[in-house]
């Protein structure tokens, strides 16, 4: 029988404490909608989108009603669309506007998978959809773009580095008039997992089945709340076994939906991705978390410490409690929709050297950061190369998605709206890695013994 | 099946009475009910079984959700399944 303290936790936890399931992802796989014409690959695309997804959005509220659950995003990923570009050739922006409307169809939030794997070099397909991406963006709302271009058992293809810091500033620059927000739907990746349903680095994998069913689960502001009605005058270890407990009941809440969306949906189930993302929400911030533990801002010394032992327990709690994690999994730092770390940037607590440190034990990697505008495209191709070099000697996921402030300067701020949020321009060093990036070619993969 | 319900709200006559007369009309058979009034604050559990009932449960969930506005309380109605998940292994 269930027990009344269970039953008024879990309440709790889900009124006061903004608990939720973050996204119900379906990654669907385009690769039988290849078509050497485009209109028609297109057709094939927006028929399997719209087959396959019809009831991804009144199934997951039927979910929420039952089970009294919030499910905050319904989305997609699909198969990277550069493959399709190399088959069918033409304009990839014809595939986003797809996309676009596949998305608007069936009611989902985002749509992931404007994708490029060239982390070894590019293939027919890749350069035409990665040139394409400032405009893809631009002349949509709900598709997001990555591009991989590094890997520990790769390397890191640093004529793809060149290439990304003009996109990025591409990106931004085509929206200028709208925050430049088509840079915040742009990510760019180390060591890409296949099985991602978060934004906007989710792509399909090859490897994955025809269609699957992941399951995003986030709750930050429950582990803040757990910390400050338990974690007075607790050791570190004790802290530690706090953050599993409240990680693992997290994680089972969306095994529980995972199972019963992919039940319902007649679709197999992928993978919890088990991660602390932050909201707008008020209290529903991972940088509060890292002050709740100790320290008097984010961003102080300790904090890189702090958010390892985080990012870990988070770990250790979500993977007892799900048959299969994957994704991401762990604390997410991206700055525009952190409360704590827009503060700690405002106040100058917080830099991108000190953020660079965290992406190092963290999740992934330098997130939602805004910079000033007038940042070159070989600063920003630089600060990809460190975040790629990070994750692939790290054997982790790294990625980077800055947003320049084209016409803006340190100090002044951005508003993107709704869960991207908002936040102040970071300073960058601008000192010049041009001759650096424009070199091309590939940094090798690094050895795996010798580690030290 | 089993569907937890959970009533909170200022401590009035005959809450009680109203939410298992909804139940009642709905054919929710009720289990086990705990209450308490701490210092004023009405709090109340029922554990009701939802096999046959007479209605779809999300039609259910919304007419107490709605019984609740009316009276000035909070109720929630969620499937036992995620306290189970949440909190047995």
């Amino acid at each position: 029988m269930l027990n009344t303290n269970d039953i008024l936790e879990t309440i709790s936890m889900i009124q006061d404490e903004n608990l939720d399931i973050r996204t119900v992802t379906m990654g669907i796989s385009l690769l039988d909608c290849a078509d050497a014409d485009i209109k028609a690959s297109c057709e094939k695309v927006y028929r399997k989108i719209t087959t396959c997804a019809k009831d991804l959005v009144p199934v997951c509220e039927q979910i929420e009603k039952e089970y009294g659950i919030p499910i905050i995003n319904k989305r997609i990923s699909v198969t990277p669309i550069a493959m399709l570009v190399g088959v069918s050739g033409g304009d990839p922006v014809q595939y986003a506007l797809t996309l676009e409307r596949a998305s608007q169809a069936v009611g989902v939030n985002f749509i992931g998978g404007f994708s490029a794997l060239v982390h070894r070099g590019f293939s027919a397909g890749d350069q035409a959809l990665i040139e394409a991406i400032p405009e893809a963006l631009s002349r949509t709302e709900h598709i997001c773009a990555s591009v991989n271009v590094g890997s520990t058992k790769a390397g890191i293809n640093l004529d793809a580095v060149e290439l990304m810091g003009r996109i990025v500033r591409q990106a931004a620059e085509i929206t200028q008039d709208r925050e430049c927000i088509g840079a915040s739907k742009l990510v760019v990746l180390c060591n890409a997992p296949e099985n991602n349903p978060f934004m906007a680095g989710a792509f399909h994998g090859v490897g994955e089945p025809d269609v699957v069913i992941h399951v995003g689960v986030s709750g930050p502001g429950v582990v803040r709340s757990a910390l400050a009605r338990n974690g007075k005058d607790k050791t570190i270890t004790q802290i530690a076994d706090l953050i599993k407990r409240t990680a693992f009941k997290i994680t089972r809440m969306g095994q529980l939906v995972g199972t019963l969306a992919s039940e319902r949906l007649g679709v197999p189930f992928g993978i919890v991705d088990l991660s602390l993302a932050p909201t707008p929400a008020i209290g529903d911030y991972v940088a509060h978390i890292l002050e709740e533990i100790g320290l008097e801002q984010c961003g102080a010394a300790g904090t890189t410490a702090a958010l390892a032992m985080l990012n870990d327990a988070v770990k250790k709690g979500g993977v007892m409690a799900s048959s299969m994690v994957g994704g991401l999994s762990g604390a997410f730092i991206p700055v525009s929709e952190d409360a704590g770390m827009i503060d700690a940037a405002r106040s100058g607590a917080l830099c991108i050297e000190k953020l660079e440190a965290m992406t190092a034990v963290c999740s992934v990697g330098l997130d939602m950061i805004i910079i000033p505008g007038d940042t070159t495209a070989e600063v920003i191709s630089g600060i990809i190369a460190d975040e790629a070099a990070i994750g692939m000697i790290n054997s982790k996921t790294t990625a980077v998605r800055v947003i320049p402030a084209i016409g803006k300067q340190a100090g002044e701020e951005l508003n993107f709206g709704g869960l991207l949020g908002y936040g102040p321009i970071m300073k960058v060093n601008t000192l010049s890695p041009a001759t650096f990036v424009h070199r091309g070619g590939q940094i090798p993969a690094p050895i795996q013994a010798l580690k030290n | 099946m089993l569907a937890v319900i959970t009533v909170t709200g200022k401590d009035t006559v005959g809450v009680l009475a109203k939410v298992s007369g909804e139940c009642a009309a709905v054919g929710a058979n009720i289990i086990d009910v705990s209450q308490t009034v701490m210092q004023g604050l009405f709090a109340m559990i029922m554990m009701v079984e939802i096999d046959n009932i007479y209605c779809d449960f999300t039609e259910m969930v919304d007419r107490m959700e709605a019984l609740g506005a009316g009276m000035g309380y909070v109720i929630h109605v969620m499937h036992e399944d995620i306290f189970n998940a949440m909190h047995r292994i």
